[in-house]
């Protein structure tokens, strides 16, 4: 018995040993709130160095962004410093947490509402020398309750990719390159054999959403202000996906047996396939055997349509240097900037200044861009990103599921968001 | 127990000890209460809170919101409580396999290389703890390649005619593809119409996922080694007079290990299961590493919900629900088994196998 009450005693005492410490770290100067200054006015304290974070897909665009940083910081005057995160989402919520941001950093749609809505970014984008020339689906992409909150760093549409060697084999021409969905199933029914399917998409909504926006439809509106999930075009769009799995000339990636599309097409398991303009990477350091063109996708019910992808440099609220951050920003998302990024590790300039020299330097990417003029966001009001993978786990059956049900939850899942 | 020891802890010669006691403890009192008290209870404010993730936790603009984070997980109707009900029902089956399958499996091979007559028992001891001390993450990494739809355990499957399934990419669920051998493809009306947690009882009864099968044969492969390093010292230690007394007694192999060996394991038993529950019920480096819940969310466990709701979502609050609520599951099962282990009288009906009746009619 007395040994049980003082054991309790030692319990009681940590606890209340924890609470007070647990109080004086809040109104200690340790965990405290910074003040910011004045709406509208830019912190430039410029005895600090900026931080730059990025999440690289290699070492091509590591070696890149460190050169275009090194070069701005020899012009301005400004220390900074690139690191390269493993775990960027991660890295980020950590920084903010302990109000130890990086300074400038690569923010992706889906996380933009989440930073947003508790003040840890700034919204700079109206400050921008260079706002008019970025793509206005973009700027809207990196809208937040009607405020622009950065720069768009660099996007991608989705178009169809074409193996030219079993399109030739399959005695197909330039001329078959499909317009239309009909087109497209019949080209598909041609180039399906026992050896390859026609074509092998990644069975989730950022593929599959390329067909809704050709039907009319995608799961939010342009301004991401009403969800649209389950709207006739969204229906119409998925039933023409399911009508494709069903009849076998398209297959999930998965199902065959690679990890995404671009696999699947590099190990020529599928002779077509929808992806983005990151698949030219992985076809020339893996499949670099294996030839192929692209094509934009066909035109639904409701004309062209696909979706784009797109990251931004935010800049944090707590950065003591914004008005150097914008300036490297303005610097990084300038033409010779953005066409250096290109050519050093492929992706698309944001800005409509730059689309010609782009074209003309990668003239069998021509689709890609061209993308640009119909291209649809995906929704970036906050928790969309848990609504898209609960959607996706249900597109994983979509051959046996019910397009209208799959969407009326999606639908229901996206207006609660917006609640 | 209380009066006698507490005068001798007080008198003469032994008075400095208690002093002592907690002198030469406090260090590690100090560091678990820095690194382990405090921020458990942060977390437990966190959430009950509406921190944003931005600042301090304690700062003014962070409001008490009592349990409306755990309420939305536990009854909100939404996404949440759906994602929260699917991670609970794939962790649910990932424990109701690994923990019995490991532990048995990991008993059965302590008695095995325990026994005296077997050649090579070090090699084989070794052998069996391997999995255990390579990291999960690169176990996970072999494991995606054995278990790709082209990998390994699938051509020995189609060795025996068996056309393997596509192991991390099938969200089917095991109890319902048996089912479906049978014709069953949906299920009753009372199952499919009603639900807990957001997910019908249909879904409840899915069993782990394909997918979610190779996570627990991985578990039982790479854990398994462990406990059986466990069980070889309990056993080592097991006097065997009362095996030989046993004997004896006209007991055969199988009776003297249900009724002899067993029962002096019991608190080594305790140990591996409550460790085996308690890891099992926190499963998130397989599933970070690997498939990242999917596919269709069937590799989803609390765990890595927890973590996906904190940093990817910035739901800091829910986040930390979904870890207080994992904390009471793993509280309640180590209660619920440290009962049915517990040491108690032996039944009337077990008694009979030791008493001998007294023949009707007999001496009086």
């Amino acid at each position: 018995m007395q040994r049980r009450n003082s054991r309790w005693l030692i319990g009681a005492g940590l606890t209340v040993v924890g609470a007070l410490t647990l109080s004086a770290c809040g109104s200690g100067s340790g965990f405290g709130d910074t003040a910011a200054p004045a709406d509208g006015e830019l912190t430039s304290d410029s005895s600090k160095g900026l931080t730059v974070l990025i999440g690289s897909s290699g070492d091509a665009e590591t070696a890149s962004v460190n050169a275009a940083v090194d070069a701005w910081s020899t012009d301005s005057g400004t220390e900074a410093k690139v690191s390269v995160a493993s775990d960027l989402n991660q890295q980020l919520a950590q920084g903010f947490a302990a109000q130890k941001p990086a300074d400038v950093f690569y923010l992706s749609t889906d996380a933009l509402a989440g930073y947003a809505s508790n003040g840890s970014l700034l919204a700079y984008g109206d400050q921008l020398a260079n706002k008019d020339d970025f793509y206005p689906s973009l700027v809207k992409s990196f809208t937040y309750d009607g405020d622009f909150y950065c720069a768009p760093k660099d996007f991608s549409t989705l178009q169809l990719i074409i193996n030219t060697d079993l399109w030739a084999q399959a005695g197909l021409t330039d001329a078959d390159i499909p317009t239309t969905w009909d087109q497209l199933a019949a080209v598909s029914k041609t180039l399906t054999t026992p050896e390859h399917v026609g074509l092998a998409i990644g069975g989730e909504y950022a593929r599959i959403g390329a067909f809704m926006a050709q039907a009319g439809g995608n799961l939010m509106n342009d301004d991401n202000t009403e969800a649209t999930a389950n709207s006739a075009g969204s229906v119409a769009g998925l039933d023409y996906a399911q009508t494709l799995l069903n009849d076998g000339v398209m297959s999930y990636a998965s199902e065959i047996g690679a990890g995404w599309g671009g696999e699947a097409f590099g190990k020529q398991l599928s002779a077509m396939t929808i992806e983005g303009n990151w698949i030219t990477g992985a076809m020339k350091s893996d499949f670099p055997d294996v030839k192929y063109t692209v094509a934009e996708l066909p035109a639904g019910p409701e004309g062209k349509g696909t979706l784009q992808f797109t990251n931004c440099w935010g800049i944090a609220a707590d950065s003591p240097n914004q008005a150097a951050a914008l300036d490297l920003v303005e610097q990084l998302t300038s033409k010779d900037a953005q066409l250096t990024f290109s050519e050093e590790f492929g992706p698309m300039p944001s800005i409509q200044s730059a689309a010609d020299d782009w074209k003309s330097a990668n003239p069998n990417l021509v689709a890609f861009l061209d993308g640009a003029d119909y291209a649809k966001g995906v929704p970036n009001v906050k928790g969309a990103a848990d609504v898209v993978s609960d959607l996706n786990a249900q597109l994983e059956s979509l051959k046996t599921g019910d397009a209208q049900a799959i969407l009326d939850s999606t639908q229901k899942n996206l207006e609660a968001l917006l609640k | 127990m209380t009066t006698p020891s507490r005068t001798s802890r007080r008198s003469g010669i032994r008075g400095g000890e208690a002093a002592s006691g907690w002198l030469f403890t406090a260090p590690m009192i100090i560091l678990l209460g820095m690194f382990l008290v405090i921020p458990v209870l942060m977390a437990l404010w966190v959430s009950f809170s509406d921190w944003n993730g931005r600042g301090s936790p304690f700062a003014g603009t962070v409001s008490f919101v009592g349990m409306d984070n755990y309420s939305a997980l536990l009854g909100g109707g939404g996404l949440a409580e759906q994602d929260f009900g699917t991670a609970l029902r794939n962790n649910a089956w990932y424990v109701l396999l690994v923990v019995p399958i490991q532990t048995m499996l990991s008993l059965f091979l302590a008695v095995l290389v325990n026994r005296a007559i077997l050649r090579g028992r070090g090699f084989f001891r070794t052998a069996f703890y391997f999995p255990s001390v390579t990291s999960s993450v690169a176990i996970t990494v072999l494991w995606l390649f054995l278990f790709s739809s082209t990998g390994a355990v699938n051509k020995l499957l189609s060795f025996i005619g068996v056309n393997g399934p596509n192991w991390f990419n099938d969200p089917s669920g095991v109890l319902h593809n048996i089912l479906r051998v049978f014709g069953v493809t949906t299920g009753p009306a009372a199952l499919t119409g009603n639900s807990f947690l957001g997910i019908s009882f249909w879904e409840w009864l899915a069993g782990p996922s394909v997918a979610m099968s190779a996570f627990i044969l991985m578990a039982v492969f790479t854990t398994s080694g462990t406990f059986m390093l466990l069980f070889i010292a309990a056993l080592q230690n097991l006097s065997g007079d009362v095996v030989e007394a046993a004997m004896m007694d006209g007991a055969n192999g199988w009776q003297r290990f249900w009724r002899v060996t067993l029962p002096q394991l019991r608190p080594t038993l305790f140990t591996v299961l409550t460790l085996g529950l308690i890891g099992a019920w926190q499963v998130f480096d397989q599933i970070y590493t690997g498939t990242q819940g999917g596919p269709g969310k069937t590799t989803l466990t609390p765990a890595y919900l927890s973590y996906q709701t904190a940093f990817t979502n910035q739901a800091w609050g829910q986040g930390a629900a979904i870890a207080f609520i994992l904390f009471v599951i793993i509280v309640v099962f180590t209660l619920f088994q440290r009962w049915l282990l517990a040491e108690r009288k032996v039944s009337a009906r077990r008694m009979r196998l030791y008493v001998q009746t007294p023949t009707p009619g007999g001496s009086k």
